[in-house]
């Protein structure tokens, strides 16, 4: 080992499948460890999970810890949770990064609770860095680059003093890196010890259900806030996003003003999205709102605001009543398609 | 009957949901200083949760914020809702927590004033930092079990509960032993309003810090003493609780026990480039929509 330790990315697995998080996870990663000059390795936890290791290597990776035990077939915070805090104390990395899923943000802080070291929450960026506290330099640290205060804020954290440093990583918000077919790593077999483990849960039962709204492979993204007033009113919103063949989404507002259903929410407590044309209808665009969408190739913005905040990363703005304005496009987009 | 002994955590959190352009100074920044401070909206969701619970089976709910002596109310909203007991966390040596060291300290007061419990609920998570940490790392310092994401509670047994709680990909059924910890999402339920009866009474609630007040204003108690007695005897005292009193180690609170530290904040800035303002007439949109269509957009 050199002056430091690994970067590690848990790869999160479930229903005999390799979740996107993992391997979209890699790219940092891959960032992380050549900046450091360390090795970029990868977790999979479970039982039979050994064969997603071609794809975390095709994807970066250069080691792979496979943990397989029958007793970890199913996600279970305490079981996962022992084999991960074993293995961190048994390697020592210097970094270890999550996905911010309902597992990972499940799993990640029991870990860091136990090993009493930091974690940050849905991290947009990460980079290495210097940091200086009462006269004491810290090299190589690990920024961790979040929106807090409901998105207002940009906060770069650091845990200079303790290791690993740890994050979880928003979906979405990493892209995925290319794949290399054929590019090969080490497999570390891990026997983990599960005996006597406490605190289990047992899972009775599972119900899959298909999500109906499918915003992250949508081109086009037709939202509404609360500016769209009403339940009623969204039909506006659904109208122009079937002439455009578009997916509808929607702001944290509306969502809790009960305008729309919550798996329509676009943002940071939302889903991240990044299509070719996003159409904001009355959205004021808090930061919360702009983080899950301001990489949008195009984004138009129809509000009655014109101090709304949301034009400040629009590439259109039309300012006035969404109820005059969303009725002429529509007019005019059936026409252009007849024509 | 069982009867369950039930601690709720809650945040008092700036309302950092509705941000609108009024709230957004010249700079482009947030003006925090208009932004209220309201009950964090999912601890509202865990707090209904524990009523019903107490409604359902019985037994008797507890409340702790940890937080500046403001933090009184969201104490005297849980109240007005109908839980028990309500109790401050606050103390000046707990400022600069990051979430293992809040985690801790609410361990040390669950752990120290409550120890009989059976089940602790928090919010999925605040609105203010989003971070959904402080359930997970509290339940491990407790050593019990943690189950995040719960949207119901299916059945109490003597020693199990059994949840649905959210997945990804659906939800599952779970089931463990208590105590346990459950963070509530805010899908679990309808938060109920204030009682009429209990608003009357705990609006009169005060804690340690309002007793000089309070004593300037009802002058025929003979001092602060007779005041806080007379509250306690009512049921009106809510108590504080500082570091000694849950016998917490103070390096492992506030800036000394929290491993993270702020490098830097940035207020975000709008800046927009190549804006493009389209009138909202019939030709200027016509026109808009002709060059969207041209430059093959979709």
């Amino acid at each position: 080992m050199g002056k430091h330790g690994e970067v590690w990315v848990y790869a999160e697995q479930e229903w005999d499948t390799l979740h996107d998080i993992g391997v979209e996870l890699l790219s940092k990663g891959r960032e992380l460890a050549d900046v450091l000059g360390v090795k970029l390795a990868a977790v999979l936890i479970g039982s039979g999970v050994k064969k997603f290791s071609d794809t975390l290597f095709a994807h970066g990776a250069d080691k792979v810890y496979v943990c397989e035990s029958s007793s970890a077939e199913y996600y279970d915070t305490a079981k996962y949770s022992k084999v991960m805090c074993d293995l961190i104390k048994k390697h020592h990395p210097e970094v270890v990064l999550y996905g911010a899923s309902t597992r990972g943000r499940d799993l990640a802080p029991r870990i860091a609770s136990a090993l009493r070291v930091g974690l940050t929450a849905d991290c947009t960026d990460l980079q290495i860095g210097d940091f200086s506290k009462d006269g004491t330099d810290y090299k190589n640290c690990l920024y961790q680059i979040r929106p807090a205060f409901g998105g207002n804020i940009i906060a770069t954290i650091v845990t200079p003093k303790t290791r690993p440093q740890m994050a979880t990583v928003r979906e979405g918000v990493m892209p995925t890196p290319p794949e290399q077919s054929g590019r090969k790593g080490e497999i570390i077999e891990e026997h983990p010890d599960l005996t006597g483990v406490k605190n289990i849960t047992r899972v009775l039962r599972r119900e899959k259900t298909e999500k109906k709204v499918n915003l992250k492979g949508a081109q086009v993204i037709v939202s509404g806030g609360y500016g769209v007033g009403s339940r009623e009113n969204f039909k506006l919103i659904y109208d122009l996003a079937g002439v455009l063949g578009a997916e509808v989404g929607a702001s944290r507002a509306a969502v809790d003003a009960g305008f729309i259903e919550k798996d329509h929410q676009v943002g940071q407590t939302g889903t991240t999205v990044r299509p070719k044309l996003y159409i904001a209808c009355g959205i004021s665009g808090s930061v919360q709102h702009r983080a899950g969408m301001d990489q949008s190739a195009k984004i138009i913005a129809i509000n009655s605001d014109p101090a709304a905040p949301i034009l400040g990363i629009a590439h259109y703005g039309i300012i006035g009543d969404l109820n005059e304005i969303i009725p002429m496009m529509i007019e005019d987009i059936k026409k252009r398609r007849v024509d | 009957m069982a009867r369950y002994t039930m601690v709720v955590l809650v945040k008092q959190v700036p309302d950092t949901k509705n941000i609108t352009g009024e709230a957004m100074k010249e700079d482009g920044t947030v003006n925090r200083a208009v932004l209220p401070a309201i009950f964090n909206p999912e601890d509202l969701n865990a707090l209904e949760m524990a009523l019903q619970v107490k409604e359902q089976y019985g037994g008797e709910v507890h409340v702790i914020s940890m937080g500046p002596p403001s933090a009184v109310t969201v104490l005297k909203e849980a109240l007005y809702r109908g839980v028990d007991y309500a109790h401050l966390l606050s103390d000046r040596k707990f400022a600069g927590s990051d979430t293992l060291a809040t985690s801790f300290a609410l361990k040390q007061a669950v752990k120290t004033k409550i120890p009989d419990f059976d089940i602790v609920f928090c919010g999925r998570q605040a609105i203010d930092g989003d971070t959904a940490q402080v359930g997970p790392q509290a339940a491990e310092k407790l050593g019990i079990s943690q189950l995040t994401y719960v949207e119901s509670i299916e059945l109490l047994e003597e020693n199990k509960i059994k949840v649905r709680k959210l997945t990804e990909n659906g939800s599952e059924i779970v089931e463990t032993d208590l105590p346990a910890l459950l963070t509530v999402t805010d899908t679990a339920n309808e938060p109920r309003p204030f009682i009429v009866k209990k608003l009357l009474k705990y609006r009169k609630a005060a804690c340690e810090f309002d007793l000089p007040s309070l004593r300037v204003k009802y002058p025929n108690f003979k001092d602060v003493d007779s005041l806080r007695d007379h509250l306690k005897s009512k049921g009106l005292y809510i108590e504080m609780w500082g570091l000694d009193d849950i016998d917490a180690d103070p390096s492992q609170v506030g800036f000394a026990g929290s491993p993270t530290m702020v490098k830097k904040i940035e207020s975000i800035t709008l800046t927009g480039k190549g804006f493009k303002k389209v009138e909202p007439n019939e030709e200027e949109i016509k026109e808009f929509v002709a060059e969207l269509i041209e430059d093959h957009t979709w």
